[in-house]
């Protein structure tokens, strides 16, 4: 990185911060904190949307994904589109027409107490702990790669996301989301549009031989992880329990003017959503053709923990594997352009002998690699917390981009963990203050002052929280999975709830709250299940269906049976 | 003699886009679009993968 770099990277990242501080700095009412100005337009909301979804990961670990394992991660929005328009046409009008700050207040309003209660309380801890990876995630890529200190790109991105948000609140985050993603878009389009320079004409043909683009798989079979089947139904039960459930999201659309714009701006992420996925996955597939014809292409991407173990006590086998990887590179090379050649022969045994040449090269090669991935973990554990392909799209932004491009594309990093790290505080701050806060002292309600002072508060605290758990989650092994487990297993039995409430009327609080107790118990048994043995392990997007069922079916039941044991009892 | 009437005002629940007086509509537009990328999605699968 060079001045100009820094410059770029800080006028994006700060200079954004800086202005949403500035231009709601005067926050003080209660309504415009927790919900966003209310001339807020559908633009904005659709923005507010998408930002608080697409977390760094997204950006730098997304295409990384699609280099390694292909574009079939695609198939996990398929879902998203239909699960909108659900919560366009049913959710959003009921917030709206109730007037809730939170989800959960609605869960109040609709049963009682202690189901508000439980939805906060799953919010709370599987949010409040995914905020700390938010920040942790990114970090640790960023400052391996760039040589900064780990636990001071913590702390300095964390307290920017807290000053700006606990400022502004709502109006913060809508604003400089807004900024954000302008950076986001224009910093990714550059980098694809640099690529496609660097490509050579049969780039989607090749990567596609390679096994890098089935977008779709019809297979029926539950144990593969990505199909079209999962994508759709897992998808659809993951995005309404995301959208119309988790308060970080919720918070995004339930302001604006009116419900029109909270609407347009839903539908907005429909039918933009699996476009901007497609387009991230492919950067990543291109990223793997790019990398076939580079002369020397990196055993590993983690460059910087290689060229460390180039120069340790065990560098001469690293530096065998270096030169083993590279013969068995160029041999492949070779095999992809005779591939190529063989596509324009009239013999189709020629072209299907050429390609299972070039898969054969293609195997041996990354058994190299993979061998080098073993040999780095074992020589320095540190790199057990990342994944290689992680490091794919940074290794191109810092090795291939023009400097200027290199700042933005840096700023697009830390935009993206700042403005879905500032809707989560956001959120946590509110529904700690809604909903848990108020709760238990009735009396402050009526006080907007203090309920502003009470959210304000209770923002940087969570924000404080999770700089804290990031700091500690860099001496925990294995957490970060361990961390979206949790949410991927506590997200159905909610969304459970969410259903009884919208269509079953007849249900009331005990019966639900029970219901999502024992969704919850069987969602946990299943998993548990999958876990010792793996034969009966499915993908973990069938959770959300199952989870969500059992919850709805265990309401009914237990509705059923409650006026029986009364009328026993009685 | 029947004197004309002003259109309605819009209601807030009006999408006030081009081409959608509902909002049924605008969800079945954003269903077919859902659709056809899938059918699309599954072209580009064959023709490259």
């Amino acid at each position: 990185m060079n001045l100009l770099d820094w410059l770029v990277l800080l006028s994006a990242v700060v200079g954004v911060a800086a202005y949403g501080t500035w231009r709601t700095r005067h926050t003080d009412n209660l309504n415009t904190y927790l919900k966003g100005n209310s001339t807020t337009k559908w633009g904005t909301i659709g923005l507010s949307v998408m930002a608080t979804q697409a977390s760094t990961i997204t950006y730098l670990s997304l295409p990384g994904q699609a280099t390694e394992n292909g574009i079939a991660f695609i198939q996990n929005y398929f879902g998203l589109p239909l699960a909108l328009i659900v919560v366009c046409a049913v959710f959003l009008p009921i917030y709206r027409k109730l007037g809730v700050y939170t989800a959960y207040e609605y869960l109040g309003q609709r049963f009682d107490r202690k189901t508000r209660l439980l939805g906060a309380g799953i919010f709370v801890f599987q949010r409040g702990l995914q905020a700390g990876i938010t920040i942790y995630a990114p970090a640790i890529i960023l400052s391996t790669v760039l040589g900064w200190r780990l636990d001071l790109t913590i702390v300095c991105t964390g307290l920017l996301a807290i000053v700006y948000t606990v400022t502004g609140g709502s109006a913060a985050v809508n604003l400089t989301q807004k900024w954000q993603m302008g950076v986001i878009f224009g910093g990714m389009l550059t980098a694809f549009v640099i690529l496609l320079t660097k490509l050579p004409p049969d780039a989607l043909p090749i990567a596609g031989a390679l096994g890098k683009l089935q977008a779709v798989d019809y297979n029926p079979d539950l144990k593969v992880r990505y199909t079209v089947w999962s994508g759709v139904l897992g998808g659809f039960f993951l995005s309404l329990s995301y959208f119309g459930t988790d308060q970080s999201q919720v918070q995004r659309y339930i302001g604006g003017a009116r419900l029109r714009e909270g609407r347009l701006g839903l539908m907005f992420n429909a039918l933009l959503k699996i476009p901007m996925q497609f387009f991230i996955v492919i950067l990543g597939a291109l990223l793997f053709v790019f990398y076939q014809f580079q002369p020397q292409a990196p055993v590993v991407y983690n460059q910087t923990q290689w060229q460390r173990q180039l120069s340790g006590p065990e560098a001469a086998s690293f530096r065998a594997l270096e030169e083993k990887y590279a013969t068995l590179h160029t041999a492949q090379q070779e095999k992809i352009r005779v591939w190529a050649t063989a596509q324009n022969a009239t013999d189709p045994a020629v072209t299907a002998e050429a390609r299972r040449d070039m898969l054969e090269a293609q195997n041996a090669a990354n058994a190299v690699r993979k061998e080098a991935r073993t040999a780095l973990q074992a020589a320095d554990p540190t790199t057990q917390k990342t994944k290689d392909s992680d490091f794919v799209f940074i290794h191109f932004i810092l090795t291939q981009l023009p400097h200027g491009i290199i700042g933005l594309l840096l700023a697009v990093m830390f935009a993206s963990a700042l403005s879905s790290k500032a809707g989560e505080l956001n959120a946590l701050g509110t529904t700690s203050t809604i909903d848990l806060w108020r709760t238990f002292r009735p009396l402050a309600a009526h006080d907007e002052a203090r309920n502003v002072r009470a959210a304000k508060a209770f923002t940087a605290f969570w924000g404080l929280f999770a700089i804290a758990f990031a700091l500690f989650v860099s001496f925990a092994e294995n957490l970060i999975e361990a961390l979206n487990i949790v949410a991927s297993i506590f997200y159905p039995a909610l969304l459970g709830v969410f259903v009884v409430a919208f269509f079953l009327k007849h249900v009331k609080g005990t019966a639900v709250f029970w219901a999502a107790v024992a969704a919850q118990t069987v969602v946990i048994a299943i998993f548990l299940l999958g876990k010792v043995d793996p034969t009966r392990e499915i993908g973990y997007l069938w959770l959300n269906p199952i989870g969500c069922f059992t919850c709805v079916i265990f309401a009914v039941l237990l509705q059923a049976a409650l006026p029986l044991k009364t009328a026993r009892a009685g | 003699m029947k004197t004309p009437s002003n259109p309605p005002p819009p209601t807030d629940d009006a999408p006030g886009i081009p081409g959608f007086r509902t909002w049924r509509g605008v969800y079945l537009f954003v269903l077919a679009v859902f659709i056809v990328g899938v059918i699309a999605l599954t072209l580009f699968t064959r023709t490259y993968a």
